[in-house]
């Protein structure tokens, strides 16, 4: 895990600030600044622990239990029964539930779909706004406010954009003839997948684009104009230079995106309704907890959720070193 | 046929402004849709438009008063700022300790507060449930206040930290000889330079706290605590099938007018701030 860690964190440690005094000295002042730092840094982590380790714990303990969500106080331990049990030759569990694995394959399409489009978008307006052009300031400008509108704005916005009589996205589809008649953007369960993507690439997008303009603006220029004197072409100078200098800082921005989709929850719960069709796994583990008072059951979700997005972030992290121990191996 | 150099770069300039008109119309028109929605009545929020009609104001004020949105702005405002004080006020120390002093285990606390601001929120749903309880504070903005510095601390000492790498050793380094302590060397020497990295800072923490929604929707049953999230998600008609899309839409605008301006004003802040946890990475 060390290198792994090392590996994504940045490591330009600041050296101990070099003084003048004689070694023994200076060891001194370097313990003394260590044992400082651990009092720096321990409200942070009593409050994180407070706020985050405790509720974690408290969530993993009550996935072993029966409690309801208006008497936490009462519970029995049932082992693993919220999780998978088997009676009568049927099974319980999360793991038994359909709408479970949908959830999963909900959230898993809707990542999919939504990282690589907004990979894509984000570059190309990344590549665009690298350029130098009049009104560059403005452009800049409008890519942020997808960005600051809040997601639950965002939600009703494209709600209303899609409403399936009085929206414009239906109204501008038939206008230029892709349509023969409105669409049921939100209620039809193939359709409504879709329009959670829409609105949700739009949002994220900016963010993207302006992550990877941050790597492709730290590229030195002459390094295309080397490019461009050799005779290699636009496609050979993307694919040469651009890509492989700006790869790191794309893909944390996929880690961080990535990770964010995986917990999406209040872009459904309000575009869609949480519908069968279009509910992510958060969304099922909320659901089992408050709207159907299962504590239990919905802190086993909620554990199943945790670990689900553990494990990708850890093949994440993974690939990541395995590429960089390559990239050692080829110099 | 073989295109002049001129031609070339001309159909080059065609192509850059074309693409540029067409991704700032695509990422405005959502929100102007909204503005021009929020402004119409009756009948006329039925027919498409693509231009002002009519402006009506009467969306806003039943938005503002009625449907409680005016209470939302002001708990909203409250939990974000009160999140992101406690917050900045823990991160401060925490972050010169990560980013200047050199210590067992400082790698493990980094990764930690990485993986920390990126797990699924619904993960410390019901522990944080129980938590709130406990304290008493269900249904209050203290339950919010409590469970947002799950995602918020992280996020600020991460930040943090990698603003505090990037100021000059020279600084710390003269103070240490002049015999100043660690104390010293942060309030005086640190939190006087770090003024605009805790803006942006605390701007981009504000911004999640104000749009979140999970947490402020299990914890507040009560309309007059409510956050604008949940109050918008929230907003009904008379029945089911009859949303009020007129009111919906004013109500969108006016939460989300603070924020478009806050974030134009401080674009170039808020760009590096988004950015300078990645890109070094």
């Amino acid at each position: 895990m060390t290198h792994n860690s090392e590996s994504l964190l940045p490591s330009a440690a600041v050296a101990p600030p070099p003084t003048a005094s004689a070694p023994g000295r200076k060891r001194s002042l370097q313990q003394r600044r260590a044992r400082a730092a651990w009092v720096l840094v321990a409200p942070a982590l009593i409050l994180l622990f407070a706020v985050a380790g405790w509720p974690l714990l408290r969530t993993v303990f009550y996935s072993f239990t029966d409690a309801a969500m208006d008497t936490p106080e009462d519970y029995n331990f049932v082992g693993f029964a919220n999780y998978l049990d088997f009676a009568e030759g049927e099974s319980f569990g999360v793991l038994a539930d359909p709408l479970w694995w949908q959830a999963v394959g909900n959230t898993l399409w809707f990542t999919a779909c939504s990282v690589s489009l907004e990979l894509f978008f984000g570059m190309l307006l990344a590549l665009l706004m690298n350029e130098k052009f009049r009104g560059q300031g403005l452009v800049r400008a409008a890519i942020l406010v997808p960005w600051a509108i809040p997601t639950i704005v965002t939600a009703k916005m494209w709600g209303w954009m899609f409403h399936d009589q009085y929206g414009v996205i239906n109204d501008l589809l038939q206008r230029v003839g892709a349509i023969a008649a409105p669409l049921a953007w939100i209620a039809e369960p193939d359709l409504s997948m879709w329009a959670v993507v829409i609105a949700d690439v739009w949002k994220t997008v900016p963010f993207m684009a302006l992550m990877l303009l941050a790597a492709l603006q730290m590229i030195p220029s002459d390094l295309y104009e080397a490019a461009r004197v050799d005779g290699a072409t636009a496609w050979q100078r993307f694919r040469r230079i651009t890509l492989p200098l700006i790869m790191p800082a794309m893909i944390v921005a996929l880690i961080f995106r990535v990770m964010d989709a995986l917990r999406v929850f209040d872009l459904i719960y309000v575009l869609t309704s949480n519908s069968e069709a279009t509910i992510s796994i958060s969304g099922y583990a909320r659901e089992q907890m408050v709207s159907f008072q299962e504590m239990g059951v919905g802190s086993a979700a909620s554990v199943l959720v945790f670990m689900m997005v553990a494990g990708i972030a850890a093949c994440f992290l993974w690939i990541n070193r395995f590429s960089h121990e390559g990239k050692e191996a080829r110099e | 046929m073989k295109l002049t150099r001129q031609q070339r770069e001309l159909g080059k300039k065609f192509w850059i402004y074309l693409t540029a008109l067409v991704v700032s119309v695509i990422c405005v028109f959502p929100f102007y849709n909204a503005v021009l929605t929020s402004l119409r009545t009756g009948q006329e929020l039925f027919l498409t438009n693509y231009l002002p009609t009519t402006f009506h104001w009467e969306n806003y004020v039943s938005a503002l008063g009625e449907n409680g949105v005016g209470r939302s702005l002001l708990n909203s405002f409250l939990v974000a700022s009160i999140t992101v004080g406690i917050c900045l006020l823990v991160s401060i120390t925490a972050a010169f300790a990560l980013a200047r002093v050199r210590f067992r285990g400082r790698k493990y606390i980094l990764f930690t507060i990485l993986c920390v601001s990126m797990f699924p929120q619904v993960a410390v749903l019901s522990g944080m449930f129980e938590l709130v309880r406990f304290m008493g504070l269900y249904d209050s903005i203290g339950s919010l206040i409590l469970s947002y510095t799950t995602f918020s601390l992280p996020f600020t000492v991460w930040v943090l930290t990698t603003f505090m790498r990037s100021l000059p050793v020279e600084l710390e380094e003269a103070a240490i000889v002049d015999g100043a302590n660690l104390w010293v060397i942060i309030t005086k020497v640190f939190a006087p330079i770090m003024g605009p990295s805790l803006v942006t800072t605390g701007l981009l923490a504000f911004i999640g706290a104000w749009n979140e929604f999970m947490f402020a929707l299990t914890f507040i049953i009560s309309n007059e605590n409510r956050t604008v999230p949940v109050a918008i998600g929230m907003l009904q008609g008379a029945s089911q099938y009859e949303l009020p899309w007129g009111h919906i839409m004013a109500a969108s605008v006016v939460v989300t007018i603070p924020i478009i301006a806050l974030v134009l004003i401080f674009q170039k802040r808020i760009v590096s701030g988004l950015t300078a946890g990645a890109v070094k990475g």
